[in-house]
């Protein structure tokens, strides 16, 4: 099991280094850069740019350098002393930024993937043992709804019948009142009474698909001969069910994080910027508008780190349920 | 095994009357191995009812993006200020005349203005008194049909051109937003076939080397595909479309936008074709092939290719929602397509605010249905595709 560990953290160092690249060459798209834009919106408000300050500034951030040692210096930063640049916007380090929000999305990302595996397992239990029943057909229904609707429109959908008919606003993770209070019970429930919204609506197209999923692989097994031995032994229906064939139909659902995470990490970036949550989402919009190169790439960066140490997660527990991974 | 030949052979002998090979008798099937794998196919899939009612949408949605110009009653960017966020009228077919008796004659009710004595704001009602005669094939605005063909009919329309007619409402400048969602079906549903296009060419390529060479070249590829795909997408749409500078043409932009949204889109595809390939190289048609000695090129594309053709389709039906849902969401957040392009996501960008969509919620639903009968017709068709793409398998 160790070395099989050790083996998938070394995979893990090329891919890191690849999304790293991706991230950077993103955001050195943008023709022009941080500099030019501003000295754009300086000389159009009518403030002299004096070309000495323009040269110093441009020395400092080295973006005359050329593609790669820019990149390099930056991974340099990273790597020797986790220093992920400097915010133009902001005016502070990267690193101060992003940690608050990473942990925010990440929070929301997981208690999503909890929300997803905590519906669609005894949903999809069910749609497989009551196959072509009434409550099968509706959930197949709302499943290939959920699987559909584009998450911003059901998180805009939500927002409107909550402001129209339960008169509540939405928006945000914690109400006014409680924005700038230290934590406590009541601004814990409070933040707790604003978050099923988001969760809801990030967790339902993977809640659809993995319903879909278990489905299909519970339906497979429950037709194999050691079911019916089971049962001809006179095992009780729920054991005979959940012993053996969920069992083994939990697999997939196991290494179905490795695209469910990425799938929910994206759904928060763009329902944060709806339902303004206070994640990466709308801090990375924002730099990125602003050509705020260093932010946005190390946000994009973060953010395709978090989805591979979460298939990493799901592989080792798949390892660990499954000992035919293990040992090939 | 002669012997046994005989005693197999001996009941159609006692037939010596009928001709040696007998024809075949009405209603009885063909044996499959005579009839082509597409006819095969079309026979699976026109059995699934939900599959052949999503084609026909699809269908229709195409239908309505050809004819945009023509279906739509008014010009998507004509605004008529006096008619802000006016709510939808339904069509009504007959009108009572004075003397009590009815008349058939389509028509719409007008509008009247209400004063919100809390919020002190304007807003139109419709008005069951006041009504607005409308037919079909009228002449409304004049248009050019694909651009090309001058034309002044409309499928819909007032009689009277300034009579206002909005079957779905009106937006923030007083556009109708019938013509608009009409208009903005050309650009979202094309925007899901190039950007289709793109990505198959894309995934095929790449996906044929991968499956076809194998080695090293494979493990790089799918490499890479495993670092695209473990990337969360929205995240790199963003960074990507950001990109896009503010001074681009709206063309431009729209060709950046299908390439952009097609960029991460290629690896299922390649991930399918490589799969395919893999299995398929070591059949014996294969190496048949092979040993003719046809060229690597020829191997690819006359022989292996053309017999996943069915699958690839299948895949390509179900991408075309995820292009579809990705130009929403960009230019619903902005940096996607900007008006005076009119899409699907354009029109939900008005309605970003909430309060917004409280006064005028028909600016929310129509062009959300829009997007949703979209992909789940194009979900639903692909299904069916790939149950039916393999016709010889049980």
């Amino acid at each position: 099991m160790l070395g099989y560990i050790g083996k998938r953290l070394l995979y893990m160092i090329p891919t890191l280094f690849g999304m790293s690249l991706i991230s950077f060459m993103i955001i050195q798209l943008p023709p022009g850069d941080y500099l030019t834009s501003m000295i754009a919106t300086m000389s159009e408000s009518g403030q002299a740019v004096d070309p000495a300050q323009i040269q110093r500034l441009k020395e400092i951030y080295g973006f005359d350098d050329p593609f790669y040692i820019q990149y390099l210096k930056w991974m340099w930063g990273i790597v020797s002393r986790g220093d992920f640049g400097w915010s133009f916007e902001w005016n502070q380090p990267v690193s101060g930024l992003i940690w608050n929000r990473m942990g925010s999305t990440l929070v929301i990302s997981l208690l999503s993937l909890i929300f997803v595996w905590a519906v669609a397992l005894p949903i999809g239990i069910y749609s497989a043992v009551r196959r072509g029943s009434f409550g099968d057909h509706v959930f197949t229904f709302l499943g290939f709804i959920g699987l559909a609707v584009p998450n911003f429109i059901l998180a805009l959908t939500l927002m409107y019948v909550a402001y129209r008919y339960l008169g509540q606003s939405v928006g945000g993770l914690n109400s006014p009142e409680y924005a700038e209070a230290p934590w406590s019970l009541a601004k814990l429930g409070d933040f707790m009474m604003h978050l099923w919204i988001p969760i809801i609506i990030i967790g339902a197209s993977g809640t659809a698909a993995m319903i879909r999923i278990l489905r299909a692989n519970l339906t497979d097994e429950l037709h194999k001969p050691y079911v019916i031995t089971a049962r001809a032994k006179g095992l009780p229906e729920y054991k005979v069910i959940l012993k053996y064939p969920v069992r083994i139909a939990l697999n997939p659902f196991v290494s179905a994080i490795g695209w469910v995470l990425p799938h929910l990490v994206s759904g928060v970036t763009i329902i944060a910027i709806v339902l303004n949550l206070p994640t990466a989402g709308p801090l990375l919009f924002r730099a990125l508008v602003s050509q705020d190169m260093y932010l946005a790439g190390s946000f994009i960066l973060l953010l395709s780190a978090l989805t591979l140490v979460g298939v990493l997660l799901s592989d080792l527990l798949l390892a660990l349920l499954d000992p035919r991974i293990r040992f090939n | 095994m002669n012997a046994n030949d005989q005693i197999t052979l001996s009941p159609t002998a006692s037939n010596i009357d009928g001709p040696a090979i007998s024809p075949l008798k009405k209603g009885a099937t063909v044996s499959t191995a005579a009839i082509g794998p597409w006819r095969l196919i079309y026979g699976k899939l026109i059995r699934q009812k939900v599959a052949m009612l999503a084609g026909a949408i699809i269908l229709f949605l195409y239908f309505i993006a050809l004819f945009a110009e023509f279906l739509a009653p008014a010009l998507p960017a004509t605004s008529k200020p006096q008619y802000t966020y006016a709510p939808p009228q339904g069509i009504s077919l007959f009108t009572t005349k004075p003397d009590g008796s009815s008349e058939f004659q389509l028509h719409v009710k007008g509008y009247k203005v209400e004063i919100d004595k809390i919020a002190l704001r304007r807003s139109f009602v419709v008005d069951e008194n006041k009504i607005i005669p409308i037919g079909l094939f009228v002449k409304g605005p004049a248009y050019k049909l694909w651009g090309l063909i001058p034309m002044d009919r409309h499928l819909i329309g007032p009689y009277n051109l300034n009579d206002p007619m909005y079957l779905l409402g009106t937006d923030r400048l007083g556009r109708d937003v019938f013509s608009r969602l009409v208009y903005g079906t050309r650009v979202s549903m094309s925007i899901g076939l190039i950007g289709v296009a793109v990505s198959l060419v894309l995934g095929v390529v790449i996906g044929s080397i991968s499956g076809f060479y194998g080695g090293w070249v494979d493990t790089a590829i799918q490499r890479v595909i495993e670092i695209i795909s473990a990337m969360p997408t929205i995240p790199l749409w963003l960074g990507l479309a950001a990109a896009i500078p503010l001074t681009w043409s709206p063309v431009n932009v729209y060709l950046v936008i299908t390439v952009i949204v097609s960029l991460l889109g290629w690896t299922s595809l390649a991930r399918e074709v490589r799969g395919r390939f893999l299995s398929l190289r070591g059949e014996d048609f294969v190496t048949a092939a092979k040993l003719d000695g046809s060229s690597e090129m020829r191997l690819i594309f006359r022989h292996i290719l053309p017999s996943l053709t069915s699958h690839i389709l299948a895949v390509v039906t179900l991408a075309v929602p995820t292009m579809i849902v990705a130009e929403t969401s960009l230019s619903f957040l902005g940096i996607g397509l900007k008006p005076p392009v009119v899409s699907w996501g354009v029109l939900l960008q008005d309605a970003q605010n909430i309060r917004t969509v409280a006064t005028a919620p028909w600016l929310l639903i129509w062009p959300s249905l829009a997007v949703v009968l979209a992909v789940l017709s194009f979900n639903f068709f692909g299904d069916g595709l790939r149950d039916a793409a393999d016709p010889y398998d049980n």
